[in-house]
């Protein structure tokens, strides 16, 4: 291939890649777009979905989409092994991975950002114990560890909301321990110190504010690790429990038409995990290379 | 060197300490473990037995005492359902968990490594667009879902490959092509970044300012500095690989402990679910302990260090 034919290539690739990302002057407007359609859909799931997503009728049971031979314009993409509109379940499914999300990582942010705040400022004995538990607690595989937990207290989806805080926190721990070590040697907080400001006041009005970019953006690199967790729970059967429609569910379901060939009950509901996992991604390295220039090396 | 190598065994068995007291407090803080240690639809008289049996009405440290001296004698518990030694189980299943592992580390590595360099040699080329796209696939698609949608093509719609169960080498081509493709990214980013950094450093200069083809340069020079971290990562990564695999052993039917676990769960069978956490963990650590012994052996300044 001759160097022109390469770079007409690489270029197009680029071009593609940047459409892809929407990187529309670096801010990814497709991603943002996506999580915004997501959120909607969510709030919104009521009045978009066309049925009932935890009934089915055993007469429509495994009907194809509507543009196929046998799909039918009343179940736009099909029912399931149940005869459950698929596209109600996806509509509604949105709702149950963006809750269990979102809380998931906003508990695990906040146990994990107030944890490491201690941990780097106060230092000692409550340092060590708090970065012992999380060492340990990285080093368990943390599906493994969500599964265990999950077995232990039960399924449900509040369970899961507190399984997954709990195996998720150390992320953040670790990261702002290490930017509250660096901070507690600057100025601002001598300046506090000396100043007559209690521990409380200092980790509280001064250190808080600033760890708080780096927060928001694991948070929002969190949110895909959380996101598929939450799935591969739901698919083992220790998640959200059935009949409620979460994405992580509708695959575990739609396993039992895979061989027949029911492409659309495995096809579908992933691809909603995967544009929310990927737009989550794409924003968060996006947020991450906007807010804080330390996090790049992450 | 022998102060830095008792440093790290000191902190490895804190971490499995601490490993044991997390599995044992989470199982007494929870919920009843008379409950989890008897089979489902026991009689209250039986939880009262299994309570006395077991120790449950005494001090909490006294049961602690008793737990770590059980696993200490390798004594995890019996399965409710396979009504053996889990561990015997454990180790029986484990074979099948390394050989998963092992290819998919191939994969990972045949696919990691190489387009890794050609980003880093090229950057901003049509072969990094690329490596970026498919690293990002790889990091955020499910692996289960790339299991479910490679039967789909390739067993149902083409016939090729065997949907499930194993035996064959055909059998473990597509639940290590999920379970890799992640690591595959990872392996990737840090191949570039390790190649990069090699590339812009005095040696590799030189050995381009000595009229090297450029060839020869990256293969010879850059290449085998940069393969360090990676090879590291991926000796980490071999472990953890056998202990993620739960959802692509389960999608696939593979007979390994990630297997086993999903069948602790759904026969609500404890002692197998409590032992593959506690296990799994305690590979990782010792791992991670080997990881520093080499690190020390390899580079003096760690050695000397502390």
């Amino acid at each position: 291939m001759t160097g022109r034919a390469l770079a007409s290539r690489a270029a197009g690739l680029t071009v593609a890649w940047r459409l892809a990302a929407f990187r529309t002057g670096g801010f990814p407007l497709l991603p943002t777009l996506i999580l915004v359609t997501l959120a909607l859909v969510a709030i919104f799931a009521d009045a978009l979905a066309p049925w009932d997503p935890e009934l089915g009728s055993l007469g429509d049971r495994f009907l194809p989409p509507a543009w196929q031979a046998r799909g039918s314009l009343e179940h736009l993409l099909g029912t399931d092994h149940l005869g459950r509109d698929v596209f109600s379940r996806l509509v509604f499914g949105a709702r149950v991975s963006l809750v269990v999300g979102f809380t998931a990582v906003i508990v695990a942010g906040v146990l994990g950002t107030a944890l490491g705040i201690l941990s780097g400022y106060l230092g000692g004995w409550v340092d060590q114990v708090i970065m012992r538990v999380t060492d340990t607690w990285l080093a368990l595989p943390a599906l493994t560890f969500a599964i265990f937990l999950a077995a232990i207290v039960g399924p449900s989806e509040s369970n899961i909301v507190i399984i997954l805080a709990a195996v998720y926190w150390t992320r953040y721990a670790r990261v702002i321990r290490g930017e509250v070590l660096s901070l507690k040697e600057r100025d601002f907080v001598r300046l506090a110190i000396v100043a007559g400001c209690s521990k409380r006041a200092i980790m509280r009005r001064h250190i808080l504010p600033n760890v708080l970019n780096s927060a928001i953006v694991l948070g929002t690199l969190m949110l895909g690790v959380v996101v598929v967790a939450e799935a591969s729970l739901s698919f083992l059967g220790v998640g959200v429990p059935p009949p409620k429609p979460a994405w992580g569910l509708m695959l575990a379901d739609g396993k039992k038409g895979l061989m027949a060939g029911y492409w659309w009950l495995t096809v579908l509901p992933g691809t909603c995990i995967m544009l929310l996992v990927l737009s989550a991604n794409l924003l968060g390295d996006w947020l991450r290379v906007k807010l804080d220039p330390q996090l790049r090396q992450l | 060197m022998k102060r830095y190598l008792l440093a790290r065994a000191g902190f490895a068995l804190v971490s499995l300490v601490l490993l044991s007291v997390t599995i044992f407090a989470f199982v007494r803080l929870t919920g009843d473990p008379a409950v989890l240690l008897t089979e489902p639809g026991a009689s209250p008289e039986d939880l009262v037995l299994i309570r006395q049996q077991f120790g449950l009405d005494r001090p909490l440290w006294v049961q602690y005492g008793s737990f770590v001296a059980h696993l200490a004698r390798g004594d995890f518990g019996q399965s409710f359902y396979y009504r053996t030694d889990v561990l015997d189980l454990y180790l029986s299943r484990l074979p099948a968990s390394l050989l998963l592992a092992a290819v998919a580390m191939a994969f990972s590595l045949v696919i990691g490594i190489p387009t890794g360099v050609i980003a880093a040699v090229r950057v901003n080329g049509w072969w990094d667009s690329a490596g970026k796209i498919f690293a990002l696939l790889g990091l955020s698609l499910p692996s289960f879902w790339v299991g479910l949608l490679l039967i789909l093509f390739f067993s149902v719609f083409l016939g090729w490959l065997p949907s499930s169960g194993s035996g064959s080498l055909l059998h473990v081509l597509m639940p290590a092509f999920a379970l890799g493709w992640y690591f595959a990214a990872a392996h990737m980013r840090l191949t570039r970044s390790s190649m990069l950094e090699v590339l812009g450093s005095e040696y590799v200069k030189l050995a381009r300012l000595k009229g090297l083809p450029e060839a020869l340069v990256i293969a010879k020079h850059a290449l085998k500095n940069a393969l360090i971290p990676v090879l590291t990562l991926a000796g980490i990564n071999l472990v953890l690989m056998v202990n993620v695999a739960v959802v692509v052993e389960t999608v696939f039917a593979w007979p390994g402990v990630g297997r086993l676990l999903y069948e602790g769960i759904t026969a609500r069978d404890f002692p197998i679910v409590q032992a593959t956490v506690l296990l799994g963990g305690a590979m990782i650590v010792v791992v991670n302990f080997l990881v520093d012994v080499l690190y020390a052996v390899i580079d003096p300044r760690i050695r000397y260090d502390r």
